[in-house]
């Protein structure tokens, strides 16, 4: 299965956000999108989640735009956990994840819907909330039943608006790692956009950088994660560094106008 | 149903571990079920209590005596006084049938308009919808009679019922206008996001804007038709009949089955559009469609009871604080507890100054009133922004 952006021009009336992007997404990769704020990555995963309609150009699946696919049909194939969400009533934990449950059920859940909302819980580790209202939890508790959610979904893309932003940095790595567990079995992928480059770095199998409504590079993690692209984009000077434990990012000053230097 | 809450329950005790969340959700589908059972059962006995008191009180055993001869066909013998009967049948069994159909719409479409909206504080009558409805309602009394004279007041048969002209007219109207004020509703709060006081606010504009309608309607209006109006904006219950309610009770059951079927999606509303969305919902047409059904089995009850305000605020908020938001359980369950919550009203407003009768509006006002501050100050509005 593949997804294709292709050529897509997207924005707000008459700002353009995103314009002639175009990429494909295979099945068993986890990607990563980066880019400074208001590059357009939560604009970009809207528009691949079909909730904002391109104003030019096409995503589809397997050649068929995703416009014309039934939404129901189009639901089994991508999941989608928003950056962050408002809540309404007394929604328990449970109720959510059991949600994602939705696109395959006409009214009533069956017994191995029950049962999977539950192993998506264990795995997210809220299982112990599951009878808390959604308003009464944590920000990342509340990140992880919507990822649990989107995991019970069972679609063949996840595609997640930073998913870590509100998590401490043990459910970072575990979030990372459960959709590169899931990835790995090569039926489904997972787009993730993320400000955090060093996740970025050691947790992607490849990498979007999105930089004045275009792609600036797209690739290995390793190939596209340099000292050169974190200037260009980021404006910051950074250095990348390696140990036993594995390549990190070190970021030590800001270019332009009231930049700063770490390292002096 | 039920027998799915059988197999679930054995399920549940043999595969599941008592500390399980499977164990407790099972567990937690059953109470909802059981507290929708305990609405049914208090609604029925509150029904029975309902039409044995009044100005006349009728004694308990002849009211159970005289509701099962209808079923039974005579065989629980004669009352203790043969007018009871007619009392019973013609009088108040229409009225507490009105009561419940009432009842249930308001708390049914106040649920369905809370998750609809996203709004906590969202009912037909802060909507504005009861009193576009009122307004509806009170154009016909008005005009019908100018317009259409003695044709106003004709019959028709229509499957068995003698409907009359004026009380499809003011049904009709009454629906025009709250479709028409729920439209505004949505108008103006389209292309933004819709925050709890804009909608609020809506509401009030539109309540504003149709209260001088109905203050003009008052001013051209003769006597006997001021008064007309009068009392049926204090909401009212009495001089209903069985052909009233043929007419109103198949179009809440319709409404009713059809806001059912989609419960589940209004479900997925609860964490946002977005999610909503792509979980394979069409937003747009689930919020136009249950809007225009929950206002049409609103406003079709108001046409025949008068403005009652907040059952709609309050049955879906106790029903939400009880069992939680699952709209499969929480819009039968509003809708039994706005029943309730009604009928105990209305039998209220005929003990207070018996042998005369208070306006039911004025009681709901009361209650109603301290129910929204309490909802307010006490911070119970089930969910965050």
């Amino acid at each position: 299965m593949t997804l294709s952006v292709s050529n897509l021009k997207q924005g707000y009336g008459n700002n353009i956000v995103l314009n002639d992007l175009s990429f494909d997404i295979g099945m068993g990769e986890v990607v990563s999108i980066l880019g400074p704020n208001g590059s357009g990555k939560s604009t970009l995963i809207k528009t691949i989640c079909n909730i904002m309609k391109p104003k030019g150009g096409n995503i589809s699946v397997d050649g068929v735009d995703v416009t014309r696919i039934r939404r129901n049909d189009f639901a089994k194939l991508v999941a989608y956990v928003p950056q962050s969400t408002t809540v309404f009533g007394y929604n328990s934990i449970y109720d959510t994840v059991l949600a994602g449950r939705r696109p395959y059920m006409q009214w009533s859940y069956s017994q191995s819907d029950i049962e999977m909302a539950a192993d998506a819980m264990r795995r997210m580790h809220i299982d112990h909330l599951h009878d808390r209202y959604l308003s009464d939890v944590s920000g990342g508790q509340k990140q992880r039943a919507h990822i649990a959610r989107a995991l019970v979904q069972d679609s063949s893309y996840l595609v997640l608006d930073e998913p870590t932003s509100a998590l401490d940095l043990k459910h970072q790595i575990e979030t990372l790692t459960i959709l590169r567990e899931l990835t790995s079995s090569g039926d489904k992928s997972a787009i993730v956009a993320v400000h955090d480059l060093n996740l970025a770095l050691n947790y992607s199998d490849r990498v979007i950088v999105l930089k004045d409504s275009r792609i600036y590079a797209d690739g290995r993690p390793e190939d596209v994660i340099t000292a050169k692209m974190i200037q260009d984009v980021y404006n910051v000077n950074a250095a990348i560094c390696s140990d036993e434990s594995g390549t990190f990012i070190h970021p030590y000053g800001t270019i332009g106008a009231g930049n700063v230097d770490y390292m002096n | 149903m039920l027998e799915r809450l059988r197999r679930a329950t054995e399920a549940c005790d043999t595969t599941y571990g008592e500390k399980s969340p499977e164990y407790s959700f099972i567990q937690g589908q059953k109470k909802r079920l059981l507290f929708i059972l305990l609405l049914i059962v208090s609604t029925f006995f509150g029904a029975c209590l309902a039409v044995s008191l009044g100005a006349v009180d009728v004694p308990l055993l002849d009211t159970i005596k005289i509701l099962l001869n209808q079923v039974f066909f005579d065989v629980f013998g004669e009352p203790s006084e043969s007018y009871y009967t007619r009392i019973i049948i013609d009088l108040r069994l229409p009225r507490v049938v009105l009561c419940i159909l009432a009842g249930a719409s308001l708390g049914m479409a106040g649920a369905v308009m809370q998750g609809l909206l996203r709004n906590p504080l969202v009912s037909p009558f802060t909507l504005g919808v009861s009193t576009a409805a009122s307004f509806g309602a009170a154009l016909a009394i008005v005009f019908g009679t100018t317009m259409l004279g003695n044709l106003y007041y004709e019959s028709y048969e229509l499957l068995g019922a003698s409907i009359t002209l004026d009380d499809v007219l003011k049904t009709a109207s009454a629906f025009v206008f709250g479709l028409f004020s729920i439209s505004l509703i949505l108008l103006l709060t389209r292309n933004r996001e819709m925050s709890r006081s804009t909608v609020i606010l809506s509401g009030v504009i539109i309540s504003y804007i149709f209260q001088a309608g109905l203050m003009f309607l008052k001013y051209v209006s003769d006597d006997s038709q001021l008064r007309d109006i009068t009392m049926w904006m204090m909401g009212g219950l009495s001089g209903i009949t069985w052909n009233n309610i043929m007419l109103i009770l198949p179009i809440v059951i319709i409404c009713a089955i059809y806001l059912m079927k989609v419960a589940i999606d209004v479900n997925m509303l609860s964490s946002g559009d977005e999610i909503a969305s792509n979980l394979g919902i069409d937003v747009t047409k689930l919020r136009n469609r249950g809007l225009i059904v929950s206002t049409l089995m609103t406003t079709i009850c108001i046409a025949f009871t008068g403005t009652i305000g907040f059952v709609g605020l309050m049955a879906p908020h106790l029903c939400r604080m009880i069992i939680g938001n699952d709209s499969r359980y929480l819009f039968p369950a509003s809708a039994f507890l706005g029943s309730f919550i009604l009928m105990v009203s209305d039998v209220a407003s005929r003990l207070i100054m018996r042998p005369s009768e208070l306006p039911i509006g004025i009681i709901m006002y009361i209650i109603g009133g301290i129910f929204f501050i309490w909802l307010v100050f006490g911070k119970k509005l089930g969910g965050k922004e």
